[in-house]
C-alpha cells in the first residue's frame, strides 16, 4: 500500500510538470500584464521598461518558466538598466509556495488573493454537492425500483433534459421565475446577485437566502447524471445472486435495499464523488458570473481578462494537484471500501 | 441455402424451416436500423435534429445574412411581435434571424469540432494502444495531463491565447469571423481525451486478436494494419463517443461565448447572442429564451441519439 502511494506521487511529478509547463506557454499570449499594473492610467515607457525587467518579462521563456517554478532569488538582475546584474531576485517559485505577486490586487501574493475567494467557493459547492448526492440517491434508487415504470421514464426524460441544459440557461430560467415573476406577482422573491444585500450586511439568514439559485442551478445541472449513475449499479447489484439470497431467506425489504444492494451499489458512486470533489474547489465559472458569486471561478474570469498571470497560474495548479491528491484518495477508499479490491 | 427447395417435402418441421431460411439475413446496416428505431427517444432526436438543421439552412432562404446583422438602435430591445416573431435584441438586430445564422455556425463549430477531437483523439489513442511500451506511457502521460486541468478553465486561457491571431475569412461570399476556426480548434483540442482512452482500450484487445496476427503474417504494414484492419473494429465506440461530443461542443461554445470570449460578433452564435443577456432578464427575458431554447433543443436531441446509437451498435446485445 505504501509502496503504491509513494509510486503514484512519483507518477504524479512529471505529470504536474507537462501541465505547469504547456499552462504557462499558453500565459505567454494572456495580455499586457503591464497595462494592467499601469491601473486606469497608459503605462509610461520608462515604467513600462523598468517594469519589463522587474518581472523578468526581458528573459527567455524557459529562463521565466524556471524562475516560476524555482524562484530567482540565486540570480542578480539588473533593476536599474545599466546593464550590470546588481541586486538578488526575492521570488522563491512555486515549488517553494510562492505564486508571486497578484498584478491586480496590489501588495497581496497570488496566493492570499486566492485563499481569500476559496471559503466563498466552498460555501456554495459543498452544499451544492450534499444536495447533489443525496437527491441523486434518493431518484437514483427510487427509478431503479420502479425500472421502466412511468416515473421511470418520465425521471430518464426529466434527466435527458437537465443533463442537455447549459447551466446558464437553467440558472437565468430560474432567476426569471423566482426573481423577476415572483416579484411582479408580489410573492416572497429570491435575490439574483451577490453574497448578501449591503444594507443587511453580510449575516447568515441573508448569505443562505442569496444561496438558494446558484445550489438550484448546480444541482439541476449535476442530478441529472449523477442519479442516471446511481440508478444503473442499482439496477446491477439488484440482480445478483446475493440479493435473491436475501430475499428468499425473508430479510425485510428495507434492510435488502439499503443494507445489502446500496451499499455494494455506493462503491462506484465513491469514485464519481471523489473525482467530481477537486472541480468543488474551481467552483462553478458560469455560476458564479451568473449569480456575481464572489468565488474562485469569477476570480479567474475576472484576472484572467486582466492578464493577472500569477492568480491565474496559481488557480491553475492548485486545481491540477487538488485533481491528483483526490484521485489518490479515492483509490485509496475504494480499496478500504472493497476488500475484494488490492492496490499493487 | 441451395438446399431449401428439397427440404420443402411436406412434412411439417421442414415448413417451418425453410420459411425460416428464405428470409436473406439481415445486414449490419439492417440489424444497427432495426435495434436504433425500436429506440422511440433517439428517433424523435433525429426528427428534431432534422428539422433544427432545417430551420437553421433553409431559412437562408427567407432572411439575408445582412438583415440578421442590421442594426436599427431604434428598434431596440422589441418583445416579439408579428414583425419580429423573435422581439429584437440589445441594438436592433432581429432575433429570429439572427437564431438562423447563429444556428448553423452552433452546429458547424459542433460538427468540425467533433472532427477535430476525432483527429487527435483517434490517432493518440491508436499510437498509444497499437505500439504499447514508451509510446503508451508517454501518450497515456499528455492525456493525463490534459484531463487534470478542468477543461472549461482551459478552454478559456486557450481561447485568449488565440483570440485575435486568425483574421476574418470569407467563404461562399460570407465573410466569417476569425473566432470561429479558434473555437473549433481548442474545443477539439480540449475534449479528445476521453476518445482517445476509448480507442486505446479497443486497441489494447483488438491487436492480440488472430486476424491482426494474419496480416501481420502476411507481411502488412503497420500503418495498414492500424487503418485498415483495427480501425473498422472500433468504430462503434467511436461513432457514440462522436455524436455525443457534437452536443459537448455545442454547449462548450455557448459557455465560452457566454462568458464573452467566444465567437466574436457581428457573427452570431446561440451562445454569443446569449452574453449579457442576463442583463436584461427582467425586461427582455426573450433574449434568452429562443437561442437559449434551441440549444436545449439541439443537446437534447444529440444525446437521444447518442444513446440509440451506443444500443443500436452495441456488438453484444443480441436483440433483433
Amino acid at each position: 500500500m505504501t509502496q503504491y502511494i509513494l509510486r503514484r506521487l512519483l507518477q504524479a511529478i512529471p505529470l504536474l510538470f507537462i501541465i505547469s509547463l504547456v499552462l504557462f506557454i499558453l500565459m505567454m499570449n494572456m495580455g499586457d500584464p503591464l497595462a494592467t499594473l499601469g491601473g486606469r492610467r497608459a503605462t509610461r515607457p520608462s515604467d513600462r521598461e523598468r517594469l519589463t525587467r522587474q518581472l523578468g518579462l526581458d528573459k527567455p521563456l524557459y529562463m521565466q518558466y524556471l524562475y516560476w517554478l524555482a524562484g530567482d532569488d540565486w540570480d542578480q538582475f539588473d533593476l536599474d538598466g545599466d546593464g550590470i546584474p546588481e541586486s538578488a531576485g526575492r521570488r522563491k517559485g512555486v515549488l517553494r509556495g510562492d505564486f508571486g505577486m497578484s498584478l491586480v490586487n496590489r501588495g497581496k501574493t497570488a496566493l492570499e488573493v486566492i485563499w481569500e475567494r476559496l471559503p466563498n467557493t466552498l460555501l456554495l459547492m459543498i452544499p451544492a454537492e450534499i444536495v447533489i448526492v443525496l437527491g441523486a440517491c434518493a431518484v437514483g434508487i427510487y427509478s431503479a425500483l420502479r425500472q421502466y415504470s412511468l416515473t421511470d421514464h418520465v425521471i430518464t426524460a426529466a434527466s435527458f433534459v437537465g443533463y442537455s441544459m447549459p447551466i446558464f440557461f437553467i440558472a437565468l430560467l430560474s432567476m426569471y421565475v423566482f426573481a423577476v415573476l415572483f416579484r411582479r406577482w408580489g410573492l416572497p422573491y429570491l435575490p439574483t446577485v451577490g453574497m448578501f444585500d449591503p444594507q443587511e450586511g453580510k449575516t447568515i439568514s441573508q448569505v443562505a437566502w442569496h444561496m438558494v439559485l446558484p445550489v438550484v442551478s448546480l444541482t439541476v445541472i449535476s442530478l441529472a447524471s449523477y442519479s442516471r449513475y446511481i440508478r444503473s449499479t442499482m439496477l446491477e447489484v439488484l440482480s445478483q445472486d446475493y440479493i435473491r439470497t436475501a430475499k428468499s431467506k425473508g430479510l425485510p425489504r428495507r434492510e435488502i435495499l439499503l443494507v445489502h444492494a446500496f451499499k455494494n451499489a455506493s462503491l462506484p458512486i465513491v469514485t464519481i464523488i471523489g473525482l467530481d470533489l477537486p472541480f468543488l474547489l474551481a467552483g462553478a465559472l458560469v455560476t458564479e458570473s451568473i449569480f456575481a458569486w464572489p468565488g474562485m471561478g469569477r476570480l479567474f474570469i475576472d484576472h484572467l481578462e486582466r492578464a493577472d498571470i500569477p492568480v491565474v497560474m496559481g488557480i491553475m495548479i492548485i486545481i491540477s494537484v487538488a485533481v491528483v491528491l483526490f484521485q489518490l484518495l479515492t483509490d485509496i477508499a475504494y480499496a478500504w471500501l472493497d476488500p475484494r479490491i488490492r492496490l499493487t | 441455402m441451395d438446399a431449401t427447395g428439397e427440404l420443402d417435402t411436406g412434412s411439417k418441421p421442414f415448413h417451418f424451416l425453410t420459411d425460416e431460411l428464405e428470409a436473406p439475413p439481415l445486414s449490419l446496416g439492417q440489424l444497427f436500423w432495426r435495434r436504433f428505431r425500436r429506440h422511440k427517444m433517439a428517433l424523435g432526436g433525429l426528427i428534431v435534429l432534422f428539422l433544427l438543421f432545417l430551420y437553421s439552412f433553409g431559412g437562408t432562404l427567407f432572411f439575408s445574412e445582412a438583415f440578421a446583422n442590421r442594426t436599427e438602435t431604434g428598434l431596440r430591445l422589441q418583445p416579439p411581435s408579428s414583425e419580429h416573431p423573435f422581439g429584437t435584441d440589445t441594438i436592433g438586430r432581429d432575433i429570429l434571424a439572427r437564431t438562423i445564422y447563429g444556428g448553423q455556425i452552433s452546429l458547424l463549430i459542433g460538427l468540425c469540432a467533433m472532427l477535430v477531437e476525432i483527429i487527435i483523439g483517434v490517432s493518440m489513442g491508436a499510437l498509444a494502444g497499437y505500439y504499447g511500451k514508451f509510446t503508451d506511457s508517454l501518450l497515456m502521460r499528455i492525456t493525463e495531463a490534459w484531463l487534470n486541468v478542468p477543461s472549461l478553465f482551459l478552454l478559456l486561457v486557450m481561447a485568449k491565447f488565440f483570440s485575435g491571431k486568425i483574421p476574418n475569412f470569407n467563404v461562399l461570399g460570407r465573410s466569417f469571423s476569425g473566432s470561429v476556426i479558434v473555437i473549433i480548434v481548442i474545443i477539439g483540442l480540449t475534449s479528445w481525451m476521453y476518445l482517445a482512452r476509448i480507442v486505446r482500450a479497443e486497441f489494447l484487445s483488438t491487436k492480440e486478436e488472430d486476424f491482426i496476427l494474419a496480416a501481420r503474417a502476411t507481411g502488412t504494414s503497420n500503418f495498414q494494419i492500424i487503418l485498415m484492419h483495427i480501425l473498422p473494429n472500433c468504430m462503434a465506440p467511436i461513432i457514440v463517443t462522436a455524436t455525443l461530443s457534437v452536443a459537448n461542443a455545442i454547449l462548450l461554445e455557448s459557455y465560452i461565448s457566454f462568458l464573452g470570449l467566444g465567437v466574436q460578433p457581428p457573427t452570431a452564435t446561440w451562445g454569443n447572442m446569449l452574453e449579457g443577456a442576463h442583463g436584461y432578464i427582467e425586461n427582455a427575458p426573450w433574449l434568452l429564451i429562443f437561442p437559449g431554447l434551441l440549444i436545449v433543443l439541439t443537446v437534447l436531441s444529440i444525446n437521444f441519439i447518442g444513446d440509440g446509437l451506443r444500443d443500436a451498435l452495441d456488438p453484444r446485445s443480441r436483440a433483433v
